[in-house]
């Protein structure tokens, strides 16, 4: 994972900041946290929901529910995937009807996941709004789907790829950035990498 | 991840990996069955025919539901209802309904492998629903599920299966997943109705009761099969009953906290009291509920065997 041309563009303190204001900006959009309910893709989507919540709690005093979604049964590519993705366990325990629902992801693409967690959101009810948090955005979108808060955007290349790391999960807060030669110098690594 | 067959026709010799890779999976679907809306839609497209050429109830409702679930197209067969009888093959039968389009059998029949048979005459993936006295995969599956859930480990569990364990389909796939597991296993019945080979399994055998419930932790109770008396290999029920029957006395008497289960249906009186079927003690109904999660499982583990010359245009966003 170390290669030479891996940089880092946000460390943990970037990471830090960057989630409190989106933290801030979810609060003074929704008037409060009273209608939230905060729901984070496996994996790293389901860490940066609940540090989000973690902050929400630390400005506002308020317990906001956090659940947890696999999105591989929605996918749109399991006809043409070999595979079948591993499924893990969704986790939401509270009720979504006329609730803001931050849906929260690490790195926003093409826009596929959060389609696919679109579908199933509405297989679980009927929240007021829907609402996009991601840590990072580095463009390139299939379909017409944008975020409402934004940690940070990396314009990157189609070849490039990034990756967040959580300390809880990675031993480390930062994101890196894998400029196109690290792929192709080892596919395999390369595909590793890339999200599950 | 894919499982290393096409195909579920039993549990003997299905490898670690797959049989966990099951089990994990079904973990993931069984959350789905306290949804709102239980449904998703992976197997939206597929077809899949459930073909029983044996009476079910519950094994053919919960594999028609778990189906639905998956938003798979399902169309059963019962043989009464078709042209078997008319005196239609079973090749002839299942070639014609694969040239309808179809993706997926299931079969239950009573002779010991169709189910692979069917596999040489077919392109659609196989599952074994019961075949005969051979295996009933998922079956064995979801009772070590269900095993699994309650205990949180299947290595190192002890299980006694009591009954009919000559003519038990049931028997063999959960005796054969549980060992690939790592659980020690033990039979207890009459001695007409225990296999021959039980040395073949690796298994303690006891024929008195009593004994072999000390130290298990899991009693699976199989059904008898009333026919069995006709052709003389136990006296009566109520002999039967008094020597292999599970009551709230002999659990008393134990004195051990026992999980109880059966595969059903329940001769209530027979192998099995009303007060133990009831009791606390038993997740009969939980198997029922799980069994639903791991057939999900199996089918949607199964569908993605199928296409493994497509190449890959995952991308994650």
């Amino acid at each position: 994972m170390n290669h030479a041309d891996a940089h880092i563009v946000m460390d943990g303190h970037k990471m830090a900041r960057a989630i409190t204001r989106i933290a801030h900006e979810i609060l003074e959009r929704n008037a409060g946290a009273k209608t939230l309910v905060i729901v984070g893709i496996l994996t790293r989507g389901a860490d940066l929901a609940r540090r989000l919540a973690k902050t929400i709690k630390e400005i506002e005093k308020v317990d906001v529910p956090v659940g947890l979604m696999d999105i591989n049964l929605y996918r749109d590519d399991v006809n043409y995937n070999p595979d079948q993705p591993v499924v893990r366990k969704t986790d939401i325990i509270f009720d979504i009807d006329d609730k803001n629902l931050i849906l929260v992801d690490d790195v926003l693409y093409t826009g596929r996941t959060i389609r696919a967690a679109l579908s199933q959101i509405i297989d679980f009810g009927r929240p007021l709004t829907i609402q996009l948090a991601v840590l990072v955005d580095r463009g390139h979108r299939q379909l017409p789907i944008r975020p409402d808060y934004v940690g940070k955007n990396i314009p990157t290349s189609f070849e490039d790829n990034v990756r967040v790391s959580f300390a809880e999960r990675d031993g480390e807060d930062e994101v890196l950035f894998y400029p196109s030669q690290t792929d192709q110098s080892s596919p395999a690594a390369a595909k590793k990498r890339k999200k599950p | 991840m894919s499982l290393s067959s096409r195909h579920l026709l039993q549990l003997e010799g299905v490898p670690k990996e797959d049989l966990e890779l099951i089990l994990d999976t079904a973990e993931s679907f069984r959350e789905i069955l306290d949804r709102p809306i239980k449904k998703v839609p992976p197997l939206r497209g597929k077809t899949i025919v459930n073909l029983f050429y044996e009476p079910s109830t519950r094994t053919r409702i919960s594999f028609e539901l778990a189906e639905k679930r998956l938003s798979a197209d399902t169309l059963s067969f019962t043989t009464t209802m078709s042209s078997v009888r008319k005196g239609e093959t079973l090749k002839d039968t299942v070639r014609n309904i694969e040239a309808m389009k179809i993706d997926m059998v299931v079969v239950r029949h009573s002779s010991p492998g169709v189910p692979y048979y069917l596999t040489q005459c077919l392109e659609a993936n196989i599952i074994n629903a019961g075949d005969g006295t051979h295996e009933h995969p998922t079956q064995g599956l979801l009772d070590i599920f269900t095993m699994r859930r309650k205990y949180g480990k299947v290595d190192g569990l002890r299980v006694l299966l009591v009954g009919d364990i000559r003519h038990s389909r049931v028997a063999r796939s959960n005796i054969w997943g549980l060992k690939t597991l790592g659980a020690s296993v033990a039979i207890c019945g009459p001695t007409t109705l225990l296999p021959y080979d039980a040395e073949r399994f690796g298994i303690d055998v006891y024929t008195n009761l009593d004994e072999a419930m000390e130290g298990v932790d899991v009693v699976n109770i199989l059904r008898i099969q009333l026919e069995r008396q006709k052709a003389g290999l136990f006296p009566s029920q109520r002999e039967y009953s008094n020597l292999f029957g599970i009551t709230g006395e002999r659990l008393k008497r134990v004195n051990k906290n026992f999980t109880i289960m059966h595969p059903g249906p329940m001769n209530r009186g027979v192998e099995i009291t009303n007060e133990v079927a009831d009791g606390p003690a038993s997740v009969i109904l939980s198997q029922v509920t799980n069994g639903q999660a791991v057939r999900m499982a199996v089918l949607y583990l199964l569908a993605g065997t199928d296409d493994a010359d497509v190449t890959s245009q995952t991308e994650k966003g």
